[in-house]
């Protein structure tokens, strides 16, 4: 029987020649792609109960805090197709800290990307407040304190919750949706030049293709920004959303660089993989980040951490840490459902609940580790291949993934789930 | 696809190096292997104009050649967009990377 199956064209019996042979098969394209059509092409997501579309249904298992990182993950042991989300932080936390704090655990648990959530904490009134936030979406979601009960009993009645909650997701079924439900974010990571010359502008071509029929967008990395600031401020849809925008820059700038400042940021910013893939400058570096907002569309709001889009459709800017799992985790905190990451050197992040599609130009990346990545768009160094046909092949595998089909990370068990922190606890 | 790297270059249209506009005073390698003496093509993506350029160090994918002389405190010009100051003379067909280039930011 297996010698009838075929992947992609090529029987998985085969042995594997080379060292990303997944990668190196591309299907043939059909007349059918959903790129040749993309204002109408559509997608099977689910509807919640508050209109947004998903395209994933997990059962989520989330600590308030890092005490009830155990009971959670227990939980989801016990109760198997559920997913913890274990984190470090949540106690003696304050001001706008704890806000994005909770911003971002309400906002995970609010995700159409998720069915149901059971909260877990070290006591109920915080735990609560969770609760409450995701409980708006209109979705099931149910709230446990561990004080007075013990991680046994907590975990006893969680886990009964939990599997009534996987068995009634789990007969929810898919609905064709237009793609323009979709909210995509973008964030790019181990850039080098090939990300700037390639990889990016495939983002940028599909927020293009894509935005003006009304899909949500996002970008941020507030520091990567630092020497093509003058070319984002210009691309605010306001004078009013420029200055906004500019203050967060401002603001990151004095308050963090400034304060804290090294020489070459001690090889972070760019980063050590950055310099390897011939990245020199951090001017250099935010040119070619800002390659993924593409050359039509203007932002309309900049967005706090983790906070949700509130002005309909397009592009906005999210003032995020441009390190990879903080930045994905606050973006799939403001109701994002599929990441689409441009990476040169390699970067092998994924996030728990939104798939993270990974784009990259750089052939000796895709020669090595090509297991790691989704779109392969080196044919536009080779000048084989141009940006607006790099963006059809993105846009493909965003309805691909969306579908069904699990990314690189996922496959991979890629879940990265990362709370900002801005400053100490008290 | 090819699969001898080295090979790549004007012979099939495929560009060795790339630039982004015309303004650039770098490009970047964009196949692997790309070594010391060889006449390198190129291509600037703004404008689809081809250009060639001596290479005089190797330069790995990636990393960015000299498309004039550079002598130190000029601008580095990549995207048409100033990305940073030149901190040791560099002759057009050299390597340029962190050991003569900085940013003018940190």
């Amino acid at each position: 029987m297996s010698e009838n199956i075929t992947i992609n064209g090529e029987s998985p019996t085969n042995p594997f020649v080379g060292s990303a042979p997944d990668q190196l098969v591309t299907p043939a394209l059909s007349a059918d792609r959903a790129s040749s059509d993309y204002a109408n092409a559509t997608v099977m997501g689910w509807r919640r109960e508050n209109g947004r579309v998903g395209v994933r249904n997990h059962v989520v298992i989330l600590p308030l805090d890092d005490l009830s990182n155990a009971a959670c993950e227990a939980v989801a042991n016990t109760v198997k197709g559920t997913l913890a989300l274990p984190h470090a932080y949540g106690r003696l936390q304050f001001g706008e800290d704890l806000e994005i704090h909770f911003r971002t655990l309400i906002g995970i648990g609010s995700n159409p990307n998720v069915a149901a959530v059971i909260v877990i904490g070290i006591e109920d009134q915080w735990t609560n407040r969770v609760v409450e936030g995701i409980a708006k979406t209109g979705k099931p979601v149910v709230g446990f304190g561990i004080e007075g009960h013990g991680d046994i009993a907590t975990i006893a009645k969680a886990s009964y919750q939990a599997k009534r909650f996987l068995q009634w997701a789990t007969e929810l079924q898919r609905e064709e949706c237009p793609i323009t439900d979709l909210w995509i974010s973008t964030k790019c990571g181990e850039s080098d030049t090939t990300t700037g010359l390639s990889s990016c502008p495939t983002v940028g071509n599909m927020y293009d293709k894509l935005i003006p029929h009304g899909i949500y967008g996002v970008f941020g990395e507030t520091s990567e920004i630092t020497g093509a600031e003058h070319l984002c401020k210009e691309r605010a849809a306001s004078p009013e959303i420029a200055d906004k925008w500019y203050k967060m820059w401002k603001a990151y700038q004095d308050d963090v660089i400034e304060a804290h400042k090294t020489d070459d940021l001690s090889d972070s910013q760019p980063t050590k993989g950055n310099i390897v893939g011939g990245l020199t400058t951090i001017e250099e570096k935010a040119l070619g980040n800002l390659e993924k907002i593409g050359h039509e569309c203007t932002y309309i709001d900049a967005l706090e951490p983790a906070e949700a889009p509130a002005k309909g459709p397009g592009l906005y800017f999210m003032d995020t840490s441009s390190a990879a799992a903080e930045c994905v985790t606050l973006m799939a905190a403001a109701g994002y459902v599929v990441h689409t990451f441009p990476t040169g050197q390699g970067n092998v992040i994924g996030n728990p609940i939104v798939p993270v599609i990974k784009i990259s130009g750089n052939p000796r990346t895709i020669r090595t580790m090509g297991e790691h990545i989704d779109v392969d768009v080196s044919g536009v160094l080779r000048r084989d291949m141009t940006i607006p046909q790099a963006g059809d092949a993105l846009i493909d595998m965003i309805v691909r993934t969306a579908n069904g089909r699990l990314t690189a990370a996922e496959s991979l068990g890629h879940r990265e789930f990362v709370m900002t922190k801005l400053y100490r606890s008290a | 696809m090819s699969s001898n790297q080295e090979t790549r270059g004007n012979g099939d249209g495929i560009p060795h190096v790339l630039a982004h506009s015309p303004k650039d005073n770098v490009a970047v390698a964009v196949v692997e292997g790309l070594a010391a003496n060889t006449q390198a093509f190129g291509v600037i993506t703004e404008d689809n104009s081809t250009f060639e350029v001596f290479v005089k160090s190797d330069i790995p994918i990636g990393h960015k050649v000299a498309l004039v002389d550079l002598k130190t405190g000029d601008t580095i010009i990549k995207y048409g967009q100033d990305v940073g100051r030149i901190v040791a003379d560099i002759a057009k067909g050299e390597h340029v990377h962190v050991h003569n280039a900085k940013t003018k930011r940190w």
